[in-house]
């Protein structure tokens, strides 16, 4: 049993459809990344799970249950473009948020003192939020988000406008939330932070999903049976000492080390590729190139038509 | 439902802690006090003796009125057309005319003048009169209270009277007398008119400006949060935990609250300033307001006082005349319809200026739909003059029940009389107009709260209605 599951969502609007036939399954205890080009329905989607619209067909279910009003008490949600009332004092509006998510004002109290303390921000507590810098209204506004110690976390590029210390910082808190039993909705184009954090991702393109999976199982999916290679000892053409069907994909030199990248033809082994190059080279790295997720991004959004993405 | 008492309490304090909500609160009253309290006095000041004739046809009076270093008081002993006449050649200040009463005691006085009298003439003659008219009547009661108890008593004199035995509180209610004192314009070619200075059209054109001046300021106010809210993003944080339907409705109902305090602090601080002032300059009021009959002690309760005698109160001019006039209306009908169409319009257009700010990005933008919403409330003040001329005819009808423009024109009209039914049609059409005009801005709110960077058009509003949720 998935821990939060999307089933043959469709949305449309009067000009266009936003999301056509979206399925996705979310494992407990993990960070799903929800990924996609500007426009591609993410947002839509995430809306839908935080029940800010409805969709026009399909059905939400958190665990079991068929997503219910009373279930906004347990999702955490941190929109993309946030903000907070700016003439409000930070405590007194980190306050209000939490009770909103149905907390007590003694529990929100003990809780925002806690994270205050966390976060170094307990000084800022009776400050309107138009004084504080824009990494501290993050902060403040990742407090609320978490305040309520939600079961489902959505993450819409949290780390933007944060310093790289702070974006650890972040990145700590959860990793610690999806320890403590948490599960993460992750959206972001920052594929870099995918590969570090997340354990799933769908990605969405034109309103459909057109990938989805575990990362690893899908990184392997995607390799092509290329291998990398650090030598010196030979100054001439590559191409010449390359089996047939090899083809050279990448090659640049640095400092005394040549760098080649190479494509197996299908069938053959990394080790005919040795086995043909170490009479004339001398060796220093051997490795095989898995694709990054932001390639396979790139290349999966390419292949399927990429109207939206300069939205 | 525990969420929108929250929102409501946050939109509420929110806006009461402001410094502009406490500068108006304070600023407002003290404006408000003024209007009464300068013309007083003003009066005051002015220097010149006037002389005013008195025709007293019951003969009360005669030299009771004292000449002041600002009024010399002349007796004249014809009728009313040569005392007139006579005013006008000799350029007199005022002639006042009290006719013999039809049945018991005299109950009114005219004043004729060129100019409009001044208040400081008017207090002073309805006092006066007032006062005698007491004195006549509590004379009379005291013997028959005293015949009552003891009918052998012969009256030697006031000396055995223990005035707080006798007098009891039955007898000052008997003895209270309101002086109806209408005054009379006369032009040169000796024609007369009512001057307008009348209790009913300066109260209802009061309410229905104030009623205007709330509904858009508060029903701007309205607006300008759900702006903000949309400007600073904030929204997409609050309707992940709230419907945007409560959430426009917290702030509505929230800003209502706003309104409904500020209206209240309003007249408790323009009494407080009014009284202070009276406190300290008495003897300006007394002259221009009513003359106590009983000052020391024996003042009847208020309550009391305003039941009986505040049907006969007519003119406008003196101050506390304006309040008790007030108050006498507020506790009748005119309070209930103040808050109802006051809610009643601030819902209505609260929710369309709800509406308008989510459907835009700022408060530029806002322009094309403020238009529409704007006109109606404008129409209603420039019409209001028409109803205070002639508050039955149809344009005050038609205008009173049509609910885009009742909430002003029925204010206006009220102090004048209107038949319930029509107050019935006009609060039962004001109510389905506001609650049809609450759902169209909830389904118009909720899909433009989420949607920027998109220049609004009619249509688009049009089909925002029909989205699903």
């Amino acid at each position: 049993m998935n821990f939060f599951s999307v089933k043959n969502i469709t949305k449309r609007y009067a000009a266009h459809t936003a999301l056509s036939n979206v399925s996705i399954e979310v494992p407990p205890q993990s960070i799903f990344g929800l990924l996609g080009p500007n426009g591609a329905g993410k947002t839509s989607l995430i809306r839908i799970i935080n029940q800010i619209t409805a969709p026009d067909e399909g059905e939400v279910f958190f665990g079991s249950e068929k997503l219910a009003p009373y279930h906004v008490e347990k999702i955490g949600y941190l929109p993309e473009e946030r903000g907070l009332y700016k003439k409000m004092k930070v405590g007194e509006q980190a306050l209000y948020l939490a009770r909103l998510k149905g907390v007590s004002k003694a529990d929100a109290m003990k809780r925002l003192k806690y994270w205050f303390e966390k976060f170094e921000i307990q000084a800022w507590w009776n400050k309107k939020v138009e004084e504080l810098s824009k990494g501290m209204q993050q902060k403040v506004q990742f407090i609320v988000t978490i305040i309520h110690e939600p079961s489902l976390l959505i993450f819409d590029e949290p780390f933007s406008g944060f310093d790289p210390i702070n974006v650890n910082l972040l990145k700590d808190e959860i990793l610690n939330l999806r320890k403590n039993g948490a599960t993460i909705i992750f959206s972001t184009h920052n594929m870099a932070s995918v590969e570090e954090l997340c354990d799933d991702i769908a990605l969405i393109n034109n309103s459909q999903k057109i990938l989805d999976g575990r990362v690893k199982e899908i990184k392997k999916r995607y390799k092509t049976n290329t291998w990398s290679i650090d030598f010196d000892g030979y100054s001439g053409m590559v191409s010449e000492i390359l089996p047939p069907g090899f083809s050279l994909v990448n090659e640049h030199t640095e400092d005394e080390l040549r760098q080649i990248v190479v494509t197996l033809p299908g069938g053959a082994s990394q080790n005919d590729l040795l086995w043909a190059l170490m009479p004339r080279i001398n060796i220093h790295t051997f490795k095989e190139v898995i694709p990054t997720m932001n390639e396979i991004f790139i290349k999966t959004v390419n292949a399927s038509g990429r109207n939206n993405i300069n939205q | 439902m525990n969420k929108i008492l929250l929102v409501i309490k946050r939109e509420y304090l929110s806006r009461v802690q402001k410094k502009s909500f406490i500068v108006m609160t304070i600023l407002g009253p003290v404006l408000m006090a003024a209007l009464f309290i300068v013309p007083v006095y003003l009066s005051q000041l002015s220097d010149e003796i006037k002389q005013v004739n008195i025709l007293d046809e019951t003969g009360w009076f005669i030299n009771k009125f004292e000449d002041s270093d600002r009024f010399i008081f002349n007796y004249v002993y014809n009728d009313l057309e040569t005392a007139k006449s006579e005013l006008m050649a000799k350029k007199g200040y005022a002639l006042v005319y009290i006719p013999r009463p039809s049945v018991s005691v005299p109950a009114n006085a005219m004043i004729f003048s060129e100019k409009q009298v001044g208040i400081d003439l008017k207090g002073y003659i309805r006092g006066v009169m007032e006062k005698e008219v007491e004195n006549q009547k509590l004379g009379a009661e005291i013997i028959r209270e005293i015949r009552k108890t003891n009918p052998t008593y012969a009256i030697h004199g006031t000396d055995s009277l223990t005035g707080a035995h006798v007098v009891s509180e039955e007898i000052l209610k008997n003895i209270k007398t309101s002086i109806k004192l209408t005054s009379i314009r006369m032009g040169e070619s000796g024609e007369e008119k009512k001057s307008y200075a009348e209790v009913s059209m300066v109260v209802g054109l009061f309410a229905g400006i104030l009623i205007y001046f709330f509904i858009f300021l508060f029903g701007s106010q309205v607006m300008r949060g759900v702006i903000e809210e949309k400007v600073s993003r904030i929204v997409e944080v609050i309707v992940s935990s709230v419907k945007p339907f409560q959430l426009m409705m917290g702030k509505i109902v929230g800003v209502a609250l706003v309104g409904l305090t500020q209206f209240l602090l309003w007249v408790v601080l323009t009494l407080a300033i009014v009284s202070v002032f009276k406190a300290t300059m008495p003897e300006a009021f007394n002259q221009a307001g009513k003359v106590e009959a009983f000052d020391a002690g024996t003042r009847i309760p208020t309550s009391a006082n305003s039941a009986i005698n505040y049907e006969e109160v007519e003119d406008a001019d003196s101050l506390s005349r304006v309040i008790e006039a007030l108050m006498s209306i507020d506790y009748g009908i005119m309070i209930f319809s103040f808050i109802f169409f006051f809610l009643g319009g601030y819902l209505l257009y609260g929710a369309m200026f709800a509406a308008i700010g989510a459907a835009v990005d700022n408060e530029t933008d806002t322009q094309q739909f403020m238009m529409p919403v704007t006109v109606p409330l404008i129409l209603a003040i420039v019409v209001a003059q028409f109803v205070l001329n002639n508050p039955e005819g149809p344009i005050a009808f038609w205008f009173s029940i049509i609910p885009f423009t009742s909430p002003i024109i029925m204010m206006v009209r009220i102090p004048f009389g209107v038949p319930y039914w029509e107050l019935a049609l006009s609060m039962v059409l004001l109510t389905v107009f506001f609650i049809a005009a609450v759902w169209m801005a909830g389904r118009i709110y909720r899909t433009g709260i989420l949607m920027y960077g998109k220049k609004v058009s009619w249509s688009e509003l049009g089909k925002w209605l029909f989205y699903k949720g």
